[in-house]
């Protein structure tokens, strides 16, 4: 599907009715389609050529694209430059403001500054502990509270004010999402727990990878019942798992990710555990589409970002649709560039 | 200390029960605040508060107590100070992702709030950014004066 108005790098969309951004990622959430999200590892460089390569392997198969901001508590290029160099080719990225790094006047400042490099979605999280990362000597600063995060994001957008109460004259456009972990305790509030954050201004979520089906049906049962479904976009996380090696390492190291025994077992089994790997993703991908209340993926394919085509190609979610990405229709870039 | 903590998230009930009459009797005490002088109070009451609520809470006198919120885990020992809820990297085993000795505070609170009437609706309110300049100060008084209206 082609929207009558694509990105021309630069130049902001108009914002449509109903809508809170003049982004493309909400324009394909409120179509109803199924959205594609990714995330791109910010390199450990000051070369923007090397961000563009990270961004070019997703190109036709992402609505938008994750900037991380120092995640895993590890050094990288900072998530609002690497939106910064996205959005000038037209881009649609997910600025990601973690609490770890910064205080209340620094994160304000950020989303200003954001949306006016034409960022459209703002990612609000707690952020991993500094111990978890490359400097564990840092100070943790965590100022605000990810849920406290984006109340501050909701009152620059709507109020058109700092928390300080000082106007802005020109609020930032921006469509709030948050992070959640269906799959870890305490499981029975995880869906109270996203009640609590859609009211304090999330408006989708992309959660942690995925990898038990049937905790995530619970979750999304919980959320129904309390009656959140049409209040929020949920994106589920997956990712293809390189071996079962790394997924066992992956379950007992990195706290919050959850592998059911079944998938270690299945990856273990495999002649070409990799292949493997991207099947079981595909395989979890079109389960995870049949959801009620999902309304797309989040690919986290974190130093296999080059199979993110692959697994979203066969699994046919996109249903012939390609994104957008600079160079898809130059006829219409041209034209709307000289009117 | 990390064993009264867990002693006090498992009798939430009735220390919440305790407060609720405390908080009275501080309310009732206002006029004796009053007369002694607020700012002249602030750092004995301090001074009690963080010896009672320190022994069994561990609280951390951030000045703005919310644990009839929390069913009686303070948040803020919580290493990522967080007032609203566990972060996404709770263990599978209930502890928590930076500090792996100790159990997560908010799934000590989630089973706290269990226990208070009540309890587990007032984890859903979202808690404000907290204010940094009351560290250290009494959140009782401030408590009284809120209760009470205008006092200086």
């Amino acid at each position: 599907m082609i929207f009558e108005d694509e990105p021309v790098p630069g130049y902001p969309l108009p914002i449509l009715p109903g809508h809170t951004s003049p982004g493309r990622f909400e324009r394909v959430l409120r179509a109803g389609l199924f959205a594609v999200t990714t995330e791109l590892d910010p390199p450990d460089s000051a070369d923007p050529e090397e961000v563009y390569q990270r961004a070019r392997v997703f190109d036709g198969y992402v609505d938008a694209i994750n900037a991380t901001d120092g995640s895993g508590a590890n050094c990288h290029m900072s998530s609002m430059a690497v939106c910064a160099l996205l959005t000038r080719l037209g881009y649609a990225p997910v600025m990601q403001i973690s609490c770890r790094d910064k205080n209340r006047i620094a994160i304000q400042g950020d989303i200003l500054g954001g949306a006016a490099m034409g960022v459209c979605n703002v990612l609000c999280l707690t952020g991993d502990g500094v111990q978890a990362g490359d400097h564990p000597q840092a100070l943790p600063v965590f100022d605000l509270d990810c849920m406290s995060l984006l109340e501050t994001a909701r009152t620059l957008r709507d109020e058109a004010r700092f928390l300080s109460g000082r106007k802005i004259t020109s609020a930032p456009r921006v469509l709030l999402g948050a992070a959640e972990n269906p799959f870890t305790h305490p499981l029975a509030w995880r869906a109270q727990r996203l009640a609590k954050k859609i009211a304090a201004g999330a408006q989708f979520i992309q959660t942690q990878w995925c990898y038990d089906v049937p905790l995530l049906r619970a979750f999304l049962r919980h959320v129904e019942e309390l009656g959140l479904l049409d209040k929020v976009f949920i994106l589920v996380g997956v990712g293809p798992l390189r071996s079962a090696k790394s997924a066992e390492w992956i379950r007992t190291h990195v706290p919050g990710v959850h592998i059911p025994d079944a998938v270690v077992k299945r990856m273990a089994g495999a002649a070409d555990p990799a292949a493997e790997g991207r099947r079981l993703c595909i395989d979890l991908i079109q389960e995870i589409r049949t959801l009620k209340g999902v309304h797309g993926v989040h690919v986290m394919a974190f130093r296999q970002e080059h199979t993110v085509a692959e697994i979203i190609d066969r699994s046919g979610v996109l249903d012939g649709r390609k994104p957008w990405f600079p160079g898809r229709d130059p006829q219409t870039s041209t034209n709307r560039m000289a009117s | 200390m990390y064993a009264v903590r867990h002693w006090s998230v498992r009798h939430a009930r009735g220390l919440n029960t305790f407060y609720r009459g405390f908080e009275s009797l501080l309310v009732a005490l206002d006029p004796l605040f009053r007369a002694i002088g607020y700012q002249r109070l602030e750092r004995p009451m301090a001074l009690v508060e963080k010896t009672v609520k320190g022994f069994l809470f561990d609280c951390r006198m951030c000045g703005q107590c919310v644990l009839s919120s929390t069913g009686m885990a303070c948040p803020m020992n919580c290493p990522k100070n967080l007032r609203n809820g566990p972060c996404g990297g709770v263990r599978a085993n209930g502890h928590c992702e930076v500090r792996p000795e100790m159990k997560c505070v908010w799934v000590e609170a989630f089973a706290g709030s269990g226990r208070i009437p009540g309890g587990t609706a007032a984890l859903s309110t979202v808690q404000p950014a907290i204010d940094r300049r009351l560290q250290g100060k009494s959140s009782w008084l401030r408590v009284v004066r809120e209760r009470v209206g205008s006092a200086p």
